[in-house]
């Protein structure tokens, strides 16, 4: 018998999950569920989209309405969703690959529309499900199968690329800091309009054996050895931040939200008649 | 320690990454044979980070009643 929480949000009959033994994809789907119970939300009404990649199978193992899409699409067909039903509670699992590459511009034109979308990307700096090519947040300098003497690209800051684009609320927890990031996707969940969660993830199959990062534990120490919140980074140096990751809260802002804004226009034409 | 809460091992789901001993505050869990076992169970203290940090849902704290 699994948990209440795991036994009401899950397929239960789907699991064990495909990943791997100590990916972290695990850790952040359950944050997810448990920041949807935190919210109170109806289960009937919250949907999960999902595209491709092992962050996507998420929507396969997720009790609620889901929606399994394209490549990088996941964020196209949940603005299709959010926009013909804006009641529902639209929710994208998405990568650092499905996301930021594939589904690049789908991100930043949802996010300069403001749609009232909550997006967690699962990002462990690696294409895993095809078998570790190199992502947009593979680490300059850091191996993949496709850069195997290291990827000279620099990485994107997913984050801060949302806001830049429009976002309202971006944040970036990770898989160790579960309770963190089960409040932030509580808070971009609550946002009216569109919310940008990253969780960082541990891949000790490509991203870590690549790397030479070790096992799946020395990787969740480096999480929590190296990751600094917001907060306290504030009071740090330059010098002292150098080579850590800054967690929590990074932006949250308010601006009308585009299922309103268009509910208005057709007010506007008399189309509500 | 609180009496209505349990810890609850699920050997079918635990793929033995050790994460949840790693992380045990009072070292409750050992990874034995690729599966995780309380080998200390009398100290645990139902702190649920076991829980929180499972990636494959195979161990938790269960509430009296649920």
């Amino acid at each position: 018998m699994p948990s209440a929480l795991i036994e009401k949000s899950f397929r239960t009959k789907r699991l064990p999950h495909i990943w791997c033994p100590g990916c972290g994809h695990g850790i952040l789907m359950r944050d997810v569920a448990q920041a949807i119970e935190n919210c109170g939300l109806d289960p009937d009404k919250v949907v999960i989209v999902s595209g491709i990649g092992c962050s996507s199978r998420a929507a396969g193992y997720m009790n609620y309405n889901t929606l399994h899409t394209t490549h990088g699409r996941a964020i196209a067909f949940a603005t299709g969703v959010k926009l013909a039903n804006p009641d529902l509670h639209v929710i994208v699992i998405t990568g650092d690959g499905d996301c930021t590459a594939i589904g690049g511009n789908h991100l930043i034109h949802a996010c300069r529309r403001n749609i009232d979308l909550t997006v967690v990307v699962f990002n462990n700096n690696i294409y895993g499900m095809t078998g570790g090519q190199y992502s947009p947040t593979t680490p300059h300098g850091e191996k993949g199968t496709t850069a195997p003497y290291g990827n000279i690209d620099y990485n994107f800051d997913i984050p801060k690329l949302a806001e830049a684009a429009g976002a309202t609320y971006t944040a970036r927890g990770t898989a160790y800091h579960a309770p963190q990031m089960i409040k932030l996707i509580e808070a971009g969940i609550k946002n009216k309009g569109f919310s940008l969660i990253e969780g960082l993830s541990v891949c000790p199959t490509y991203y870590g054996r690549k790397n030479k990062k070790g096992s799946a534990i020395k990787m969740y120490n480096w999480q929590k050895d190296n990751c600094v919140d917001v907060k306290k980074a504030e009071k740090m140096t330059a010098e002292e931040l150098e080579g850590k990751i800054i967690i929590g809260e990074m932006s949250h802002s308010e601006k009308p939200e585009y299922t309103d804004m268009y509910k208005e226009i057709i007010k506007k034409c008399g189309g509500d008649k | 320690m609180e009496n209505n809460k349990k810890l609850v091992i699920n050997p079918a789901w635990c793929k033995g990454c050790g994460i949840c001993a790693e992380f045990c505050p009072k070292k409750v869990l050992q990874v034995i044979h690729e599966k995780v076992q309380a080998v200390n169970e009398e100290a645990c203290i139902k702190c649920g980070l076991c829980e929180l940090r499972c990636p494959d849902y195979a161990i938790y704290i269960e509430k009296e009643g649920e």
